[in-house]
């Protein structure tokens, strides 16, 4: 037993352990990069660097029968490696002192990034002008919301992610009075108008937007642009039998969507037709139980900001170069307030300068303001990427130790090589 | 005379001569009869930033016909010599004689299929035909069909489409700019300009008056309303097509306008400023072959900048100026002459050889360093800021550390490294010169002088010396299995400053990287997301680390590092240039077949050396 253990230690800290995993570090990186063209950025992420183990390439049109260890596999591996080395092999002479400071920078990079991967949350918040919110909404993920009116202007929220809505599951919550179950659930869908002259199957259900939209499912998309719009049909149950079907949808409750459909209803029917549309396509369904009204939608899914802060956009600026479209620079000019601190400040938010404030920081992420904004009638809006990542401070260490580790050591080559030419 | 004196004053003698030729080529060019040059000194404000008509000649010149002189026979080879004329000659007929320029032969298409889409005639040399070489009213004929396969193609999903695929899409942007250029100063295909001016200018109150009665729904005159709005019309065009903005405010916090924003100004009642008249008179001089009404047109044009716009003129004398000095073209044709010197100091390893190429090196890096400077000066920016800026400045870099090198162990390796490297990467950025203007505007995200600075300085800094050990490494295997000057003592030397490099090379590639990271933590809140601009980065600091670790752990000594460095080459070459390619990711700059073929063969031949390095070593020269 102690053999195996010396072996394993052995094997551990081992020079040529770095080696192989630096290799296949390289590899996975490779393929996870050429795997992009065809499934996207954030598949490949998932396929490659959020993994343990690969199995099987498919690059290209090329398949590769193989087993590759995968980004986690490799980074907790190497992790070990350098921590066992430091523990077992290295011995701090002042000579050593620059390799050991840069390997231990690397160990805070590693151990950054995978805390970064556990904890880091975003979002993205858009405002349009004097718009006002004290959330912000997932990019990619939905909630099932059911709101009720809790007097005095405030409202009860349940929100169901929509990862928890399968064909077949049966939701019950105890702040609501009713049981979901989920009929089916489509994890991407695209909305089509049931207009009255053309041939239809029958509406999915009988209630609300479905009298008037069809959703049909599609395929889930890979690009790092599109996202997925889920769609699902539920039936709502109380204790005295089924009050009937509605069908939920990101297109209804989701506002950039909801733009998108109205573009393209614009563009093929003329501003007025899109209205309409947009109207039936938004208008609340509800359900009333035990005399309570419950309106529910599919919306992204929220954060709430801690303390309740809020924040308000002032104003969006957008520079472009003289006689082009390009970008020169963002800003919005923003208003935080605080009801706990009772901070009430304004903030200048741009590229490359974002705010932190409450362990959130807010990135200049897009905008649509400046002069063709205003030309084509559109009330300036701008979107931040909110970011929780409460280790992002690991990489600037990192960096540092390394840097400094790397330079002692090759002084320490460089004055050695020339004191050794002077002695010639 | 003794070989001591050669060795000594050779050397110096020889760098100046070189030294002297290249300050001679900076004198303004003599122009007898039309001062294109004068002209070319012009400001205009395009692609966002101001710059000389000098300028915007060679860099459209540059995309549309891949060269910065016009040449007006392409089907004479040689020995024959066809007539050429300088971009600024070609620009001034684009813009102002139309129905001459449209006949030469600017476009440069390379694609068969494309050559035959647009029914153009093949190679003829007895019809003047070169095969590749095209004039606007050859293609004329095939513009619908052009435009319609432009709008199909542009649905594609850029990584997927084909060789002819992106030659519509290139040869549609050729057109699109060349059009941009005919409407510029005047509406394209305009005869006499400066009469329709004057008659514009004369039937405003009469338009005007015309179209409101019609408005009103009163009697109006058919005619000049007819004309009035023919003007306009072209006017229009003229202001959406994008062109050069070429009208300065009247006062320098104002906007500069296009030229047909400014004549459709002109019928709101605003006054027609004096530049507007000056470039018809140009134009009129020009169709006229009128050289002294010309020469005395851009005089007056001159004067119209002065004084509220004499730091555009400073900035676009500057700008012409080094425009003509072409300081990398200049360094590229030394760094070839000392790395062949340097080369032949191995065989006969003749000292007065081998201080000629040092000295040239110096000559040719002070050359580039000029250049350099100049640009960061004329574009108030740090040195890299694209692709092309990259190519230079990896070029400077690596040709430091070769004089480094040389410096230090005086056996000529260092100065063929030094000149080598300097060479190809200045052809590089020749070639990447092509896309355009090299001094772009820098988007949003980019526009920030302390992360170019810090971030890009150092990766860049960390591509140089990968490269400059893949080279080291290059030499190692070469001289050793072709010569036998590869002796103990090179060998070790050689494996020395490999080693040395490679340190130095994971130190600024693996800081270059991490500075990366942190600049887009401050930007959209992520240290690292996988694009793969940065994952090539990573390769390179990943491989530099494989390199050393297998150096210390003994399992690599000097042969199997100069193999590793020359892998070394693969890895930076595919995070320079190969993940742009891939058409995906935030540093996507568009594939160009030119540089997929390039890269292939470069990966292909380093393959091939590792190879070749890898064969047992009783077949190495060296060893026998």
């Amino acid at each position: 037993m102690k053999k195996a253990f010396d072996i394993f230690v052995k094997v551990l800290i081992s020079l040529r352990l770095t080696v192989v995993l630096l290799a296949f570090a390289i590899i996975i990186v490779f393929v996870g990069t050429l795997a992009q063209v065809d499934e996207g950025l954030f598949r490949a992420q998932s396929q490659f660097f959020r993994q343990w183990l690969v199995f099987g390439l498919d690059l290209m049109g090329w398949k590769i029968p193989v087993i590759l260890p995968g980004g986690y596999l490799i980074g907790v591996a190497l992790l070990a490696n350098l921590i066992a080395a430091h523990v077992y092999r290295f011995q701090f002479t002042v000579r050593k002192a620059g390799i050991q400071l840069a390997h231990a920078g690397v160990i805070v990079l590693l151990l950054g990034q995978l805390c970064t991967d556990m904890l880091a949350r975003e979002s993205v918040i858009q405002l349009f002008q004097g718009e006002t919110k004290s959330w912000s909404e997932s990019a990619r993920q939905y909630e099932l919301a059911f709101l009720s009116d809790a007097g005095s202007n405030a409202q009860n929220v349940v929100a169901i992610p929509a990862a928890a809505l399968r064909s077949g599951a049966v939701i019950r919550n105890p702040n609501l009075p009713f049981t979901i179950r989920v009929e089916r659930f489509w994890q991407n869908s695209s909305p089509a108008f049931r207009a009255p002259m053309l041939q239809n199957g029958p509406p999915a259900a009988t209630n609300g937007v479905a009298r008037n939209f069809d959703f049909q499912p599609t395929a889930p998309s890979t690009s790092m642009d599109d996202k997925n719009v889920p769609t699902a049909l539920i039936s709502i149950l109380a204790g005295d039998g089924p009050l009937g079907d509605w069908v939920v949808s990101g297109w209804t409750g989701d506002d950039q969507m909801i733009q998108t459909v109205r573009e393209s209803y614009t563009q093929q029917a003329g501003a007025q037709m899109a209205q309409k549309v947009i109207q039936q396509l938004t208008q609340p369904q509800s359900v009333v139980v035990g005399g309570r009204k419950f309106t529910f939608l599919m919306r992204p899914r929220r954060v709430y900001f801690p303390d309740d802060f809020s924040m308000t956009l002032l104003k969006a600026t957008h520079n472009i170069y003289p006689g082009t479209d390009i970008p020169e620079h963002f800003q919005s000019l923003v208003r935080v307030k605080n009801p706990r601190s009772g901070e009430d400040r304004q903030v200048l938010i741009y590229m490359n300068a974002p705010l932190r404030y409450e362990g959130l920081t807010f990135y200049q992420y897009q905008m649509d303001a400046g002069q063709a904004t205003l030309d084509a009638g559109r009330t300036p809006s701008s979107v931040f990427q909110v970011v929780h990542n409460p280790t992002w401070l690991t990489p600037y260490a990192g960096c540092v130790m390394v840097a400094m580790g790397l330079t002692i050591q090759f002084m320490f080559h460089l004055v050695g090589f020339m004191s050794k030419r002077k002695a010639k | 005379m003794n070989k001591k004196f050669f060795q000594k004053w050779i050397p110096p003698f020889l760098a100046a001569a070189i030294g002297l030729w290249f300050v001679v080529q900076l004198e303004r060019p003599r122009e007898e009869t039309f001062a294109f040059s004068k002209f070319g000194g012009l400001p205009v404000i395009a692609d966002g930033r101001l710059k000389p008509m000098d300028t915007l000649a060679r860099d459209s010149l540059l995309q549309i016909d891949a060269r910065q002189t016009l040449n007006l026979q392409p089907w004479l080879g040689w020995p024959k010599t066809p007539k050429t004329i300088p971009a600024t000659e070609w620009l001034a007929n684009v813009m102002m004689r139309g129905d001459t320029a449209n006949r030469w032969p600017v476009f440069r298409l390379d694609n068969p299929d494309l050559i035959t889409f647009l029914k153009l005639p093949g190679k003829d040399l007895a019809r003047h035909e070169d095969g590749q070489h095209y004039s606007w009213d050859q293609i004329a004929p095939s513009f619908e069909a052009l435009d319609r396969e432009n709008t199909r193609v542009a649905n594609v999903e850029a990584a997927h489409r084909d060789a002819y695929e992106r030659a519509v899409l290139k040869a549609h942007d050729q057109l699109v700019l060349y059009a941009s250029l005919q409407n510029t100063l005047q509406p394209q295909d305009a005869g006499d300009w400066k009469t329709q001016l004057a008659d514009y200018q004369a039937m405003i109150p009469a338009g005007v008056a015309a179209v409101e009665a019609r408005e009103a729904g009163k009697k109006y005159d058919q005619a000049v309303f007819n004309a009035f709005g023919n003007d306009l019309q072209e006017f229009d065009f003229m202001r959406q097509l994008g062109t050069p903005l070429v009208i300065p405010p009247e006062n320098p916090p104002g906007q500069w306008q296009r030229m047909g924003a400014v004549l459709m100004d002109a019928a709101k009642g605003r006054p027609i400023p004096p530049m507007v008249t000056d470039y018809a008179n140009l134009g009129a001089a020009l169709r006229a072959g009128d050289a002294d009404g010309f020469n005395s047109a851009v005089a007056d044009l001159r004067a119209l900048f002065i004084p509220a716009f004499s730091h555009a003129l400073a900035h676009t004398r500057a700008e012409v100026f080094f425009n003509r000095m072409q300081p990398f073209y200049n360094a590229m044709i030394i760094y070839v002459l000392a790395g062949l010197l340097a080369i032949f100091s191995w065989f006969n390893l003749s000292e007065t050889l081998r201080r000629c190429a040092v000295w040239l090196i110096a000559l040719a890096l002070f050359i580039h360093t000029t250049g350099l400077i100049y640009r960061i000066a004329l574009q108030g920016r740090p040195p890299v800021t694209n692709l092309y800026s990259s190519a230079i400045f990896i070029g400077w870099g690596a040709v430091i550390l070769g004089l480094v090198l040389e410096k230090f162990h005086k056996n000529g390796i260092g100065a063929v490294v030094a000149s080598g490297i300097g060479f190809v990467t200045l052809i590089i950025a020749q070639n990447l010169a092509l896309d355009g203007d090299t001094m772009e505007m820098m988007r949003a995200v980019l526009n920030n002088n302390f992360w170019l600075a810090t971030h890009v300085v150092v990766v860049t800094l960390g591509y140089a010396s990968t490269f400059v050990a893949g080279f080291l490494g290059l030499i190692y295997v070469l001289r050793g299995v072709f010569t036998r000057t590869l002796d103990a003592g090179t060998g070790r030397s050689l494996a020395r400053m490999i080693y040395g490099i490679v340190c130095f090379a994971t130190l600024f590639s693996f800081v270059g990287t991490v500075l990366g990271g942190i600049w887009a933590d401050q930007s959209w809140g992520r240290f690292w997301g996988w694009d793969p601009k940065e994952n090539g980065a990573l390769i390179i600091v990943l491989w530099n680390a494989l390199v050393l670790h297998m150096r210390w752990g003994g399992m690599i000594r000097e042969r199997g590092l100069a193999l590793a460095a020359i892998g070394g080459n693969i890895v930076t070459s595919w995070s320079w240039f190969g993940v742009n390619m891939l058409g995906i990711g935030l540093h996507s700059y568009g594939f160009t077949e030119a540089a997929f073929k390039w890269l292939s063969l470069f990966v292909a031949s380093q393959l091939l050396f590792v190879a070749l390095g890898s064969i047992p070593l009783r077949l190495w020269k060296s060893a026998a």
